[in-house]
């Protein structure tokens, strides 16, 4: 009897806690295809605001997936290699490089992008363009690429493989695509889902970097949420929710999968 | 022995210069875009009227001092109320079969990469002036309440992206508890809040710290909820925004932001050093 009462109280606040983080999603997901939030959803159903939301911010969301995908194309070339390098040199200097590449973690993005404008907002150009705040989005991915690449890189034995390979006279670049890249996929998969959500999501770094034509899907939706009515604002966040909600999903399952082995 | 191919190419690459060759571009894209500039933050926040002096105005500034004991106290809350939450969940999901149960985990993980910025806009949408809860408490009290845009609102806000991070570190901690333990705790006669106390809890300590200080940490340098909710809230990313954007004050919204990094980062790195495992902030 004890058991079940408190088997239900703590079913109970877990299910409000649920609520909390879930209610307010399908109020917006309700708001964005209402025809009148004020009157609610007897005033009927539409797909106006979408429409209206895709008419006014396509160019936002389809620079944000230019963005998202040219941060994962920098990261893999750049972080790839850098994973296997740090985890075969080993030692002081790799653990230095390590720790300074994952400051961008502990370090709040607004920071950041002053840094970068304070040092590069003079380059008229390169400021303009949708590159420089890509170079925001790498420095702030990289980390996950990086370690993500490296967990694989502790579990499986590289070096043992790397060194068979070697002593069969392979040079290091063919074991490097042979050997290294097909061993280190879960972690490359799980390491490009993670820079491609947090890329798409990214707002305090952009927020600074990004120019009146150089908008990202998330700038989009604060100045929706600062001048749209409330239906138009609530269609673009369901636009993002569809967007990023597989990834998130992908990632879950990723990380189940990973627990498991 | 037929040659193979690639043996020529290795001979004039060692293994030694392949590695440094794997590095290079790591190395450089780091110094170019966050070392340097890093570097340049420092100095323009010593350039300033203040000179080096700016980097302790954080403290000696009245007004500033108030905006960082605000955002401490608001982060500092944030995360107790998180790992408070998140253990009594994420025990009971850990220790219970129950149909429905993961649905209710997804429920509770999927905000996970949510940006500031949307969870701002959720908020209003609870508490906000056209919010579920403003109409809720119209219909029963005939009064409207509105919080959204208030501190408590954004300590909801920062409640609602920390949750489902600390649950999913807590689930993983309780998942790896020997039960053994608490089976001898209880074989002993404690009874089941005593063993929670005394078996349990302190097993999960690492978790809490870890997990703890990435909500602290986060919370601190949140920027995208205040942003969204926007008023009257005195919190130090908002307060390096308006210094940088109105009032062009470049030194001292540099030096504001090496403080608010330099905590940060400080946080963090005691909780490693307590913990011992990998933690990092992120959103």
């Amino acid at each position: 009897m004890r058991d079940r009462l408190i088997f239900a109280g703590q079913l109970g606040f877990t299910l409000l806690v649920a609520a909390f983080l879930v209610v307010p999603v399908v109020l917006s997901i309700s708001a964005g295809v209402t025809v009148n939030y004020f009157r609610g959803i007897q005033s009927g159903v539409t797909l106006q605001w979408v429409v209206q939301v895709w008419n006014l911010y396509a160019g936002e969301i389809g620079l944000s997936f230019l963005i998202a995908f040219a941060t994962l194309a920098v990261t893999l070339i750049v972080g790839v290699p850098a994973a296997y390098g740090l985890h075969v040199k080993g030692g002081r200097l790799s653990r230095v490089i390590e720790e300074i590449i994952t400051l961008p973690l502990a370090i709040p993005g607004l920071a950041i992008a002053l840094a970068l404008l304070l040092t590069y907002g003079g380059f008229g150009g390169f400021r303009q363009s949708w590159l420089f705040i890509l170079t925001g989005h790498v420095v702030f991915t990289m980390p996950f690429m990086v370690r993500s690449v490296m967990a694989v890189f502790a579990s499986v034995d590289i070096k043992t493989l790397d060194e068979g390979a070697a002593s069969l006279g392979a040079s290091p670049w063919t074991r490097f695509c042979n050997v290294i890249v097909p061993n280190a996929m879960p972690g490359i998969l799980a390491g490009s889902l993670m820079v491609v959500t947090l890329s798409l999501g990214e707002f305090n770094l952009t927020w600074m970097l990004h120019t009146p034509l150089t908008k990202t899907l998330p700038v989009g939706l604060a100045d929706s949420y600062a001048s749209m009515r409330l239906e138009v604002a609530s269609a673009y966040t369901l636009i993002f929710f569809i967007m990023i909600v597989p990834l998130l999903v992908a990632m879950q399952m990723f990380a189940e999968k990973g627990e498991k082995k | 022995m037929v040659p193979r191919r690639g043996q020529g190419h290795h001979h004039f690459m060692s293994h030694r210069n392949f590695i440094w060759i794997c590095l290079l571009p790591l190395v450089v894209v780091t110094a170019a875009f966050f070392l340097l500039p890093m570097a340049q933050l420092l100095a323009v926040g010593a350039g300033g009227s203040r000179g080096v002096s700016a980097y302790l105005a954080i403290i000696t500034e009245p007004r500033y001092r108030a905006t960082l004991i605000n955002t401490v106290v608001l982060a500092a809350a944030t995360t107790i109320a998180t790992l408070v939450i998140a253990t009594i969940a994420g025990l009971f999901l850990q220790r219970h079969r129950f149909p429905g149960r993961a649905v209710l985990i997804a429920m509770l993980t999927f905000p996970l990469a949510f940006p500031g910025v949307v969870v701002g806009f959720l908020i209003i949408l609870l508490a906000g002036r056209q919010g579920l809860i403003g109409a809720i408490t119209a219909a029963v009290t005939g009064e409207k309440v509105v919080f959204a845009y208030s501190i408590f609102g954004l300590f909801l806000g920062y409640l609602y992206f920390s949750i489902p991070r600390v649950i999913l570190t807590v689930m993983a901690a309780v998942q790896k508890l020997d039960i053994g333990l608490e089976e001898a705790a209880r074989s002993l006669g404690a009874s089941p809040w005593a063993v929670q106390r005394d078996v349990v809890l302190p097993a999960l300590g690492p978790a809490f710290v870890a997990s703890g200080a990435i909500a602290f940490a986060t919370a601190m340098g949140a920027f995208g909820t205040a942003f969204t909710l926007a008023t009257n809230i005195d919190v130090l990313p908002m307060l390096i925004y308006t210094e940088f954007t109105l009032a062009a004050n470049f030194a001292i919204s540099a030096a504001l932001s090496i403080g608010l990094g330099v905590i940060a980062w400080a946080i963090l790195a005691l909780a490693r050093s307590m913990s011992g495992g990998a933690v990092a902030a992120a959103g």
